[in-house]
This record gives C-alpha cells, sequence and structure tokens, in this order.
C-alpha cells in the first residue's frame, strides 16, 4: 500500500472544517464497475445479432434453448467459481470433480436399480431408490473434493493454483478408475435411469424452457442475495480484499477459505447431476475444459483475478459468451478448435481489462 | 506505564524492539517473558481478538483495512452487524444501520466526510490514516496503541493525525503511541520510554525529558541502567 505516493493535500478530507463532499472519485469508481456489467451485456447482443445475421440457423427458438442449457451449466460452475475468485484464489478443479462427482452419482444408480442383468437391459427396477441415493452421493462427492482444496489451502497455506491443479488431476483419474473398474478398462458405467432424465433432465420444461435453465437462475439470485448482503458475502470479500487485515480484524479467515472452497466443489457436484440428467452419462472426457469457460464467465463479468471486487450479475453475463461462441462457430462453419483458441484469448483479454482498470483506479487517489 | 487520558510513546533505535512490544500488547505476538498488566491484574493475549475483547485497539503501521470495501465496511470488518429477526439468523447485514453509525464515527472525530460508501483504495493516505484511526477509536474502550501513525504522511496530514490523538486522549483513553519522529513525541505525548536493544532504558515524563537526552538513552551514548519492563 502506498500510502506517500496517494496523498493529496487538496482534497484532504480529515480536515475538521472541509465541507461534506462526496469527491469525484467515488463516482468515478462506482461508474467502472457499473459499466462492466453493461459492455459485457452489449458485447453478447453483438455477438448474438452477428451470428443470427450471418446464418439464418442461428436464429432459432431451439438454437437459443440450447445456448441457455448451456450457458446454465457452466453458471453453475462459475457461480462456485465467482466465490473463489473473490478471495484471490483459483479453483481449476472444478470441471474434472464434475466428472467424478457424474461417475459416482451413475455408478451408485446403478448398482442400487437393479441386478446387473436387468440393467444391461435397461431395466431399472428401483429407479426411485437409486436416484434418492445417487443425487445426495454424487453431490457429497463434489463437496468432499471442494473441502479437500480448501483444507490445503487455507490450513496448509498452498498457492490455490497448485492445490487444484492437483485435485484436477486426482479427480480425473479417480473418474476414469472408477468408471473403467467393471471391464478391461473399458469405460461402463451404464446410463442412468430413465425416470431419472424425464423428471428433472431432457424433456421437462417449466414456462417453456429447461428445469436446469430455471434451476440455475435461481441459484444466481440466491448467490448474489449471499454475496452482497450477508455476512459470508462480506467475509468473503474481506479475505480477497487483504486476508492478513481480515485477519488481524478477527474475520475468520481460515474457515472462510475452507468454506468457500467447499461450495465450489458442491456447486460442481450439483452440477454433475444436472449433466446427467440431461444426457444419461458421463462425459468423461468432455468436462476437462470446463474448468476454464468457468473462470472465463467470472472474469468476463468484472470479477478481479486479484481479489477483493466481483459480482454474480457479471458472471452470469459473462457465462453467456464463451457458449454464445461456440454455438456460433458451429454454426457458421469455423472448427471447434477455434472455440478453445478464442476462449483463451478471451480470458487474456479480460485480464488485460482488469489491469487497466486497477492502473487508472490507482491514479484517480 | 500507559494511564487512562494519556498518551504514552515508544522511542528506539531501528531494532530496538518498538513493534515487537506493540505486536504482544496487540496480541499479535506472545511475550516469553516479563508480565503485562492492565488495572493491576496480569493478563496474557493470545490473539487480537482476545485483546480487542479487552477493550485493547491497535493502529497497525500498514493500517490493516481492505482495500476494497468500502469505509463502512472497514469500520466494521470482523464485527458485521446483522438485522434482526430471521433475516439475521440467515446472515443477512444490516448495511443501512452499519453506514449510520459508521458516519457517526467519523463525525465524532471530526473526520470531515468522505461517503463512508467509498472503497478504501480510492482514498488518499490521511484519509486512511483516519479511517484505521477511526476504527480504533470506535471500539477501543481502554487502550489504543498505534504504530507510527504519522509515518507514510505529510506534514499537514500528520498535523490533523496529532490532533486526533490528542481528541482521543481527551476522552480518556490510554493511548499508546510508536513514533521515530521526536519532535511528535515531544508534541504530544505525556510519558516517554526508551527501548534499547528490547528493554526499556528509561520512563519519563515529557516534563522531565530532554530532546538530547532521549537521542542519548535511543543510542546508548547515556544509562546502562536498566529499568523493569512493565
Amino acid at each position: 500500500m502506498s500510502l506517500a505516493k496517494s496523498y493529496q493535500p487538496q482534497s484532504d478530507p480529515t480536515s475538521p472544517e472541509g465541507a461534506p463532499t462526496e469527491p469525484e472519485s467515488a463516482n468515478r469508481f462506482r461508474f467502472l464497475t457499473r459499466s462492466t456489467s453493461l459492455y459485457i451485456f452489449l458485447i453478447e447482443l453483438g455477438l448474438l445479432a452477428l451470428f443470427s445475421l450471418i446464418s439464418p440457423n442461428f436464429f432459432s427458438r431451439a438454437n437459443f434453448t440450447n445456448i441457455a442449457w448451456d450457458t446454465s451449466e457452466t453458471l453453475l460452475l462459475a457461480i462456485g467459481q465467482t466465490f473463489v475468485i473473490i478471495t484471490a484464489g483459483i479453483d481449476l478443479s472444478v470441471g474434472t470433480i464434475l466428472m467424478l462427482s457424474g461417475v459416482a452419482a451413475s455408478w451408485i444408480m446403478a448398482e442400487m436399480a437393479g441386478t446387473p442383468a436387468e440393467i444391461a437391459n435397461g431395466q431399472h427396477p428401483h429407479a426411485l431408490l437409486a436416484i434418492l441415493v445417487g443425487v445426495p452421493g454424487g453431490i457429497l462427492v463434489g463437496l468432499i473434493a471442494g473441502a479437500l482444496n480448501g483444507l490445503l489451502i487455507a490450513r496448509l497455506r498452498l498457492p490455490p493454483f497448485i492445490v487444484t491443479l492437483g485435485t484436477f488431476s486426482m479427480a480425473m483419474g479417480l473418474g476414469d478408475l472408477l468408471s473403467s473398474a467393471g471391464a478391461g478398462g473399458q469405460p461402463t458405467i451404464p446410463p442412468v435411469p430413465d425416470l431419472f432424465t424425464t423428471s428433472v433432465g431432457n424433456g421437462n420444461l417449466l414456462f417453456g424452457l429447461p428445469t436446469l435453465v430455471i434451476f440455475s437462475g435461481m441459484a444466481a439470485v440466491l448467490a448474489h442475495l449471499v454475496l452482497k448482503h450477508t455476512l459470508f458475502g462480506r467475509r468473503t470479500f474481506a479475505v480477497g480484499s487483504s486476508f492478513e487485515s481480515s485477519r488481524l480484524a478477527g474475520v475468520p479467515v481460515v474457515r472462510q477459505l475452507i468454506l468457500v472452497y467447499t461450495f465450489s466443489g458442491f456447486m460442481a457436484g450439483l452440477t454433475a447431476i444436472f449433466d446427467l440428467a440431461r444426457f444419461h452419462v458421463t462425459d468423461i472426457q468432455g468436462h476437462n475444459l470446463d474448468n476454464l469457460n468457468a473462470i472465463a464467465a467470472v472474469v468476463i463479468g468484472g470479477t478481479s483475478l486479484f481479489g477483493g471486487s466481483g459480482s454474480i450479475s457479471g458472471t452470469v453475463i459473462g457465462a453467456f459468451i464463451p457458449v454464445t461462441l461456440s454455438y456460433g462457430f458451429n454454426v457458421v462453419g469455423v472448427s471447434s478448435f477455434w472455440q478453445s483458441v478464442a476462449i483463451g484469448a478471451i480470458i487474456i483479454g479480460a485480464v488485460l481489462i482488469d489491469q487497466l482498470r486497477r492502473r487508472r483506479l490507482a491514479s484517480v487517489t | 506505564m500507559a494511564h487512562a487520558g494519556e498518551v504514552s510513546a515508544l522511542v528506539g533505535d531501528n531494532g530496538a524492539g518498538k513493534s515487537t512490544l506493540i505486536k504482544i500488547l496487540s496480541g499479535a505476538l506472545q511475550h516469553d517473558g516479563g508480565e503485562i498488566l492492565l488495572q493491576g491484574v496480569p493478563i496474557r493475549l493470545t490473539s487480537p481478538h482476545q485483546a480487542r475483547e479487552l477493550g485493547i485497539e491497535t493502529v497497525y503501521q500498514d493500517l490493516a483495512l481492505a482495500p476494497s470495501l468500502d469505509v463502512a465496511s472497514n469500520l466494521f470488518l470482523g464485527r458485521e452487524m446483522r438485522r434482526r429477526g430471521i433475516l439475521g439468523a440467515l446472515g443477512f447485514l444490516d448495511d443501512a444501520a452499519m453506514r449510520k453509525k459508521a458516519e457517526e464515527a467519523m463525525a465524532n472525530l471530526r473526520v470531515g466526510l468522505v461517503s463512508v460508501r467509498q472503497p478504501v483504495l480510492t482514498l488518499s493516505g490521511g484519509q486512511r490514516q483516519a479511517i484505521a484511526v477511526a476504527r480504533a477509536t470506535a471500539w477501543g474502550k481502554r487502550i489504543i496503541i498505534m504504530d507510527e501513525p504519522t509515518a507514510a504522511l505529510g506534514i499537514r496530514e500528520t498535523d490533523k493525525v496529532l490532533r486526533l490523538i490528542e481528541r482521543i486522549k481527551e476522552s480518556g483513553i490510554a493511548v499508546i503511541m510508536v513514533s521515530h519522529s521526536l519532535p511528535e513525541v515531544f508534541e504530544v505525548a505525556d510519558r516517554i520510554t526508551i527501548l534499547r536493544l528490547g528493554s526499556t532504558v528509561r520512563q519519563m515524563t515529557r516534563n522531565e525529558a530532554d530532546m538530547t537526552e532521549v537521542v542519548a538513552f535511543m543510542t546508548g551514548a547515556a544509562g546502562e541502567r536498566t529499568v523493569e519492563r512493565e
């Protein structure tokens, strides 16, 4: 903290006779934070308009529903990630924890729904019981993995980047092991009971939208309230703003960090359940880069990687951008490999904007 | 060594143990010898939290503020007010009440006000210092410890902070202040304690002290006699 550099005699408010005016810098600061969400929202509208103009296939109800659907999954992961990044941390493990949770849930369901012969025939005599145990089981796996992240980071003071890179790899290996435990190294987890996909997943529409879209919308509203208006949210900001100051001020910093990473793992487990309900099986390879999409959503949404500032509303809009790009690229006929290139560039660009904003703020004071 | 309604200054050369003593008194470090007496009763401080419970507040040299949080949140950091009723039980905060109290705290110290909703990182050095001091005075019931409260400030802001210290003293609270600047010490302190190489070499009141003598004790040029440290 460079106090000397920011010393500014002409606007000294410690002066007892000074009029209680609101300094310009406060307004400027609010304008900057407010404009971020608006800015991204305009970019998203621009992207939608652009792809719709290029291809008539893009501008369809089915396509927009799919975009909303995919965004919902990214958003659930990104909500947990927002809390983590506000603490000045990072969670690289969410994608593979999602995969591990999904494999665990479908494994539990397969074990409980019927005999191996019945399952092989696609029969699930005990489907309801299997779902009632499998769903919390899968979520619990995510929660435990997240708690492990939190314990390693907060108690042992290891860097979040390294810890979650490690658990990223561990969850991937464990998921592969669990899914290929049955036969000859081939993934053999059978699909979940149809009852599960029809009740939660695919076919089920609420107000014309998939259940998952509604659910993640509600989750976002709840997360927004928690972040902005509760003690849990305030502590999250405090830890990210200054760990040491918060500790000295009596904020339970270690516990807060553990809880935040546990929450992120919990959200990954929850996403796994919705992913299963939608696709019947967990895609073993398909979630490795989900962490990047979640981080992209958060960073595009204006949450600072340096910690201490961010919002769920930004994350909601930010989550649409990577998904819109991927659908847009498909429709326009650009190789999906370019998608990874584009996401990478967007993350770097968003961090650059964050840096510039911080520098401008520093020069304001 | 510190008395209610008085300012006690700790002075000494680099490495004399000023900051260590401050950290012990604020609960951030534990002492391995000697005693801390609070109103004659020996106490053992195991955490900053415990020190605060006893009415001892510290303004750290780096201020210990959370830069991206606003002024009100910083004043209530670690002591947030919840709403009443069910919402409060769910952890919802009463931001309106905290802002109101923050405004009062700033007004009591006659800190001509910045908005309490303004993030601390947009404030100048003097403003930040004032907020750290306001936080300590809002909560400190007995002792306020200040580690180099003026080190990062310009002349005008230094003067403001010294006036703040005098007002705190007048409210009947004991102030312990560490400073490198002897002119400042002589301006506000009632008692001066000189530390050298981890021990107290001299305690005196301002009236009996003389600046060259203090410097002599600080540098070890005078006074081999070591007095008991309290």
